[in-house]
């Protein structure tokens, strides 16, 4: 990605095998007398720390750090991946990112002569040493942007045009790629005098992908939970928790409020043992269709005991979810096990309770009320 | 009174001949407000009829729906590859409010449209991915059902939806002068602030439920203006206390990323500034019935 927009990066090559990693050092390594470096490719920070990169003298060797590498676990990730790099003579290391900025609504640059260490701590510890410049959206960092970076990072005369021009190009990166995030630690100067990308971070938008159409290529299915997964492809918004009540409901705000009411429930009446099991929001407007595939997901994790479904018919019509329910249960047959828990509000509130109370399927019960149905869902998890 | 909307406002509709955008006009429609034309280049000069007899005028351009009809309000339901150019086209003709109800808008165009707006310095935006704003039995600029709740001394702003109709609903029998979701988003054209802030000033209103949610630190900074600006009663709500950190809970601006945007540290925030904070949207509701039983 760096590449595509001409930020200078130094060669390298991506092994999922320490074998592959030995060619690609072989190949790599040609124009540093041999030396790579060897990287974990994970989607998250502190891979340095965490054991993740490792200079590697010969070929040899990273074949080696590349089979320990591989397999590794780093904050949940595990590395399926490692990139290969050429060994640089560095000579000064430097921080640069470009982020949103929520609070202002604009973009921060963030550049320091201090590299390579983690830039939390140096904000932190050193905050003088971090130069903060607004940057706005519709102008982006252009040569006086570039120039006023550099300059309030305190570059000497000859680096600072060599680095305001790797900037230039990174914001390329920040605008043509749609990302949230450009961070480039270290930024290195190699002892030729060259600026150069050593290692990066790019955080993209999910809301862009209407017109990047190369970033689905690059999502790791092998780093994603099967039933993540699984909501993706029906296009529902699910994430996996580690708690045993199943919650489906409708609108982010109200299905994290939901977890948190479960929570609460779980710790007031079942003495902590029962927590919520997912996040998942079938959205505004859904249909029957939507929430029986919600139902689907929900029941298809083994740790669920029971699910909690909360909906508040805004837009959402309270009978299409109850059609959704009833629908599911009657497709799952006999295979339909945990008691659901059903609180529904708002839009054809009556008609929604009255296809439930009609269905009268043994293993679900109507509550009232957003509290009183999870402290049920949180008693019948915890039985 | 009212913030933001009230019984004159003359509504737009961007996107209204789309299905989402037929839909909820019908429905605005039958809540009284007084929609006045909708946009669409290649159905100018055409009417659109709705339920109960009503013909809206749909016109090429917002400047000209403007001209013709004095709108001063512009919702819009126009989908997420054309967002931004709607959103500008509103911008250029100086329309007053824009109300962005679109969903799943890239966030670079969302923070060029809000800079773009901010420098022009005459357009007001709420969202985007927002329920849009009602101010009960005068106007209603979006996608809220308009018969939770009637008019009422309360002002309500909120990042969700979904919340924003439980909140109404739980607190029905007072009714509110207005609610605004403002939206989920990373970037979004009205914050808590303006809305406190516009509220504070409203004579109608006597209370202020603020409900927000993880992700940024726009609750803290709301809780830092309450604290020097803000003499009105305000009950606050937090979700995700649950929510793992790294994971988008659905809006994309609800995330907690590192040790920052807890809901635990927002909480405590709107609480030193002399906030009180529901632990569920029941309890926030009983809180805010006290206080207006006091009143």
């Amino acid at each position: 990605m760096f590449e595509k927009h001409g930020v200078p990066v130094l060669a390298g090559q991506v092994a999922e095998t320490p074998q592959e990693a030995r060619a690609a050092a072989e190949a790599v390594g040609k124009n540093s007398g041999g030396v790579t470096v060897v990287k974990a490719q994970v989607k998250t920070g502190g891979r340095g720390k965490a054991g993740g990169v490792k200079v590697a003298k010969s070929a040899e060797e990273a074949e080696q750090l590349a089979g320990q590498i591989l397999g590794m676990d780093i904050k949940g990730h595990t590395v399926h991946r490692v990139m290969i790099a050429q060994g640089a003579q560095i000579d000064e290391e430097y921080y640069f990112s470009i982020l949103l900025d929520r609070a202002n609504r604009t973009y921060l640059a963030m550049c320091s002569k201090e590299g390579g260490m983690e830039i939390e701590q140096l904000a932190v510890e050193r905050p003088e040493a971090l130069a903060r410049i607004a940057v706005d959206p519709n102008v982006g960092i252009d040569q006086a942007k570039a120039d006023e970076i550099v300059a309030a990072a305190g570059f000497d005369a000859d680096t600072a045009p060599k680095v305001a021009e790797v900037l230039k190009k990174l914001w390329d990166v920040y605008r043509e790629e749609d990302a949230t995030l450009v961070e480039v630690n270290p930024l290195v100067k190699t002892k030729d005098g060259s600026v150069v990308a050593l290692d990066g971070k790019v955080t993209l938008d999910d809301n862009a992908s209407f017109r990047q159409a190369d970033h689905a290529a690059l999502v790791d299915e092998r780093a994603e939970d099967p039933l993540e997964a699984k909501a993706k492809a029906m296009d529902l918004n699910y994430v996996k928790l580690d708690g045993n009540v199943g919650i489906i409901g409708n609108g982010a705000g109200l299905v994290m409020s939901t977890l948190d009411v479960v929570a609460y429930a779980g710790e007031d009446f079942t003495g902590g043992k029962a927590k919520p099991a997912n996040f998942l929001d079938i959205g505004g407007g859904a249909s029957a269709e939507v929430m029986a595939n919600g139902l689907d997901v929900i029941l298809g994790d083994e740790q669920v005991k029971a699910v909690f479904v909360n909906v508040f018919g805004g837009i959402t019509a309270c009978d299409a979810v109850a059609n959704g329910i009833v629908g599911a249960l009657k497709s799952l047959g006999d295979a339909a096990s945990k008691p659901l828990v059903v609180r529904l509000d708002g839009n054809n509130v009556v008609e929604g309770r009255q296809i439930l109370a009609d269905f009268a399927h043994p293993l679900v019960t109507v509550e009232e009320t957003m509290d009183g149905a999870a402290r049920k869902a949180a008693e019948l998890a915890a039985k | 009174m009212a913030i933001f909307l009230n019984a004159d406002s003359k509504v737009i509709v961007q996107g209204m001949t789309g299905s989402e955008g037929m839909k909820h006009t019908t429905r605005m429609l039958a809540s009284g407000t007084d929609i006045v034309g909708g946009v669409n280049p290649r159905k100018a000069g055409t009417t659109v009829d709705f339920p109960d007899g009503k013909q809206v005028p749909v016109y090429g351009t917002v400047a000209e729906a403007m001209k013709e009809t004095g709108a001063n309000v512009s919702v819009v339901f126009v989908p997420p590859a054309f967002a931004k150019s709607a959103v500008v086209e509103a911008i250029d003709a100086g329309m007053p409010l824009i109300v962005v109800i679109t969903e799943g808008i890239a966030v670079k165009d969302s923070a060029e449209f809000y800079n773009y707006a901010k420098d022009k310095g005459t357009s007001r935006i709420i969202g985007p991915n927002c329920p849009g704003i009602i101010s009960p039995d005068q106007s209603n600029a979006g996608i809220i059902p308009a018969d939770i709740a009637g008019p009422g001394p309360i002002g309500l702003v909120s990042k969700s939806g979904t919340l924003t109709y439980q909140m109404m609903y739980e607190l029905r029998d007072f009714g509110f002068t207005t609610a605004v979701g403002i939206g989920g988003d990373p970037v979004i054209g009205t914050t808590h602030i303006d809305c406190l802030e516009a509220f504070e000033a409203d004579p109608d209103t006597k209370a202020i439920v603020m409900i927000g949610e993880i992700g940024g630190d726009a609750e803290e900074r709301a809780a830092a203006y309450i604290k020097e600006h803000v003499t009105k009663p305000v009950v606050g709500y937090v979700a995700g206390f649950t929510a793992p950190e790294g994971k988008t809970m659905g809006h994309a601006g609800a995330i907690v990323s590192g040790s920052s945007g807890t809901a635990a540290a927002k909480k405590e925030a709107l609480e030193a500034a002399g906030v009180k904070v529901g632990k569920t949207p029941s309890e926030t509701a009983a809180l805010m019935r006290e206080i207006i039983e006091k009143l």
